[in-house]
């Protein structure tokens, strides 16, 4: 089994009230920060920033419980969920490259690396690689235009990038889960 | 906590200063060039060298030029038994640039006599020497992680002197002496906004620093937050106790983690020596500062939409009047201002509106950040007076296009402003000037662009920019830049005719002057300021579509 199917978070299809049925602990920590935010429903951002960093991502489940919690209409949650461009509710690949594309990165290049991944790597911005491990996205400005272009590799910013070293980084990844595999 | 105890810690801060230190920037651009590892290696090499008593190695905050980081910068001298010299403290240090881990040893050896191939940058070069330090001050010298530092630095002694010895009306008057203007992008004059939160009334009211910073291309908020938050800390305090607010929110965006670590360890730090929360100062000021994270919306930047937002709804535009000073967060009234606004406050609290005032040009005051970046040498922060003409800030500060390439024009003021061609370089930087040139000082990006840059591109990316982050309330901004956009796609693939060309400039006014807020309304300025000055790009560009 890969590491990419081994990060998906287990998709537990009942959702209930206060106590997940599914037993997942994830619930349980999500818990503990609702009650930390006294279920005030003015922190549905804070949660559903929790809730992602939990599950990797909003799924329905998810926002129906974080509704139910809060005592908010699904739709308000939904329709906060869908309003940001950082919520997400589908499942990403085991790693992410995000290119920022604002306008400093723009100007140095940041739409070639873009081009070339294209034509290279067969992968446009917003998909995964066929087999589960690189998910693209892009950013507008990660406030390092100093250094641009910029791209973030699992979380880490790394400044001056081309293409080369973008796909050289796709191929990594997709390398370690081959051996792992 | 007292005078006296403040001093103490500065004084104690002071005493326990090494005679040499060596400063590693610790501020986003520089670590994610690995600054962090730098650091940790020339802690380990001052130990090799047995160097603990005299050598100090700090984490501090953006020391401006980004683009060569990770940047370490050595000062004073390490007294060697014999000969002993006087640490020259006026003395400019050693600036070394793109710092890796390995270097640490011979960068530590320099101390004893060895040398070092390390790159070294030069100090006195103009892209430091016309600075005029006064937001960031502290930026790159103290460490943003320990309020000792900021106090060293006088830090809290404004807020102390305002809660102690001066009235509201005392605070705001010295504000709207100044002559500051807001530096969140419409350079509003912040005294009066203040006077009118003051005076509105209601039984609550809130303070709120916008640290959204979605322009494209700026950081120079993520870089106060991230080098000096506790000077934000302290102008959000004299702020709340000016309009009479004891409640204040730092609305961060969630691609700053760094920013909002360092502001959670600043505010743990402040209230823990009684700097925040209640009797601040043993007086009668309580007041609690809590972040609020963004998740990725620029349009939460706009002061109603950011406050939906802190409300857990939807960062949706909500037509003004009533303004936030009348009727803001949850209904009450709400001062809403700008990191960089907030990081003025308490120098002119300790300087005088006087200094403040005599610093910049008629109608503008002080000096203004702008983050340089694009297709320039010189990469990174500067902090300016105001009216400093464009061609010293890109040509002899920013050092031109590398390589010998010929700069095109300058864009500033993000999405909402304009492209600004060379041949208008000789123009004062200030809100007034700017506007004239069909561009705004925004919150102070500046993106240089060479020769090689097509200006319909350019255009059509701020359009795509607007285009996804509309919210979709209102149908001219909506629908508008979407035809917007695909006019301009049109004509740089070169299949548009001289019709679409007056269509779009037609659309680009009725968007300007029918959407609700400010994004759509400016969302046609790089098309207009593009038009002005580089018409002839959309002409050819129509002509070569003519001839297919
Ligand atoms: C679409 C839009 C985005 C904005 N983004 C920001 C921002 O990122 N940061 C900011 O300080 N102000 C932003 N503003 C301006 C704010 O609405 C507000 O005017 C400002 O925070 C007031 O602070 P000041 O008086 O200190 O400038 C934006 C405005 C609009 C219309
Ligand atoms: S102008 Fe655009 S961003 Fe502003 S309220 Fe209307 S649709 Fe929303
Ligand atoms: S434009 Fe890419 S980091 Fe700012
Ligand atoms: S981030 Fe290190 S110098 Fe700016």
């Amino acid at each position: 089994m890969n590491s990419a199917s081994a990060a998906q978070p287990k998709n537990s299809k009942t959702a209930s009230s206060a106590i997940h049925a599914s037993g997942d602990k994830r619930f349980k920590m999500l818990d503990a920060t609702i009650k930390r935010y006294q279920y005030q429903q003015d922190a549905l951002i804070e949660i559903l920033h929790k809730a992602q960093e939990l599950f990797g991502y909003l799924e329905t489940d998810v926002l129906i419980y974080v509704a139910q919690s809060l005592k908010l209409p699904p739709s308000r949650v939904y329709g906060v969920a869908t309003f940001y461009h950082l919520f997400s509710l589908a499942p990403s690949g085991a790693h992410s490259c995000v290119i920022c594309t604002g306008t400093a990165c723009y100007v140095k290049g940041a739409q070639t690396i873009l081009t070339e991944l294209e034509k290279s790597d067969n992968i446009r911005a917003g998909e995964t690689t066929p087999d589960g491990q690189v998910s693209l996205l892009t950013a507008r400005c990660l406030g390092a235009c100093g250094i641009a272009p910029a791209v973030v590799f699992d979380g880490a910013v790394l400044g001056n990038q081309t293409a080369e070293t973008v796909h050289d980084w796709i191929h990594r990844c997709s390398a370690e889960c081959t051996k792992e595999g | 906590m007292d005078l006296a105890e403040l001093l103490e810690i500065a004084k104690k801060e002071r005493a326990s200063e090494k005679p040499v230190q060596v400063r590693c920037c610790m501020a986003a651009g520089c670590l994610s060039a690995n600054s962090e590892a730098v650091k940790k290696s020339l802690d380990a090499a001052v130990t090799d060298a047995g160097l603990e008593e005299q050598v100090q190695v700090t984490g501090v905050g953006c020391m401006r030029l980004c683009c060569q980081g990770p940047l370490v910068e050595v000062k004073g001298e390490v007294k060697q038994s014999s000969v002993d010299k006087p640490v020259a403290e006026e003395t400019l240090g050693t600036l070394y640039e793109k710092v890796v881990p390995e270097d640490a040893p011979s960068i530590i050896g320099t101390l004893t006599g060895g040398e070092t191939t390390v790159q070294k940058g030069d100090l006195a070069q103009p892209f430091f020497t016309y600075q005029m330090p006064i937001v960031l001050e502290n930026s790159g010298k103290v460490d943003p992680e320990r309020i000792q530092s900021y106090i060293a630095a006088k830090g809290y002694q404004g807020l102390y002197h305002v809660l102690r010895e001066k009235t509201p009306a005392d605070v705001i008057d010295t504000i709207t002496r100044s002559g500051l203007r807001g530096r969140g992008g419409a350079g509003y004059p912040t005294g009066v906004k203040w006077a009118t939160v003051a005076k509105a009334k209601g039984d609550r009211k809130f303070v709120i620093c916008n640290a959204d910073e979605g322009d494209p291309g700026a950081f120079m908020d993520r870089s106060i937050l991230e080098s000096d938050p506790h000077r934000v800390l302290e102008g959000m305090a004299i702020a709340a106790y000016a309009v009479g607010a004891n409640q204040g929110y730092i609305y961060v965006r969630a691609e700053y983690p760094t920013a909002i670590n360092r502001l959670q360890i600043a505010i743990r730090q402040a209230q823990r020596l009684g700097i925040l929360g209640t009797q601040i100062f043993d007086s009668r000021f309580d007041f609690k500062v809590d972040i609020r994270i963004g998740a990725g919306a620029y349009v939460c930047g706009e002061e109603t939409a950011l406050m939906a937002s802190i409300e857990g709804k939807r960062g949706m535009p909500e037509p003004r009047p009533p303004y936030p000073a009348e009727s803001g967060l949850w209904g009450y009234p709400t001062l809403i201002n700008n990191v960089e606004t907030y990081a003025n406050i308490s120098p002119i609290i300790r300087k005088g509106a006087e200094w403040f005032a005599s610093i910049g040009t008629e109608k503008s005051k002080g000096t203004k950040v702008f983050a340089l970046a694009g297709q320039i040498t010189n990469t990174g922060l500067i902090e300016v007076p105001m009216g400093t003409p464009l061609e010293l800030i890109v040509e002899t500060m920013g050092g031109g296009v590398p390589n010998g390439g010929i700069v095109k024009a300058v864009q500033t003021g993000g999405p909402s402003g304009g492209c600004i061609p060379a041949s208008a370089f000789n123009s004062p930087v200030d809100y007034e000037s700017l506007a004239q040139l069909g561009s705004m000082m925004g919150s102070g990006g500046m993106i240089v662009m060479d020769q090689t840059t097509n200006m319909v591109d350019v255009a059509r990316f701020f359009m795509e920019f607007c285009m996804d982050e509309s919210c979709g309330k209102c149908i001219p901004c909506r629908v508008g830049t979407v035809q917007l956009h695909h006019l301009l796609t049109k004509i740089s693939e070169g299949k548009a005719s001289m019709t679409d060309l007056a269509l779009l400039e037609e659309l680009c006014e009725t968007v300007k002057f029918t959407s609700l807020c400010g994004l759509g309304q400016s969302a046609p300025n790089p098309v207009f300021s593009t038009l002005r000055y580089f018409k002839e790009e959309y002409l050819a560009l129509i002509k070569q579509g003519a001839k297919v």
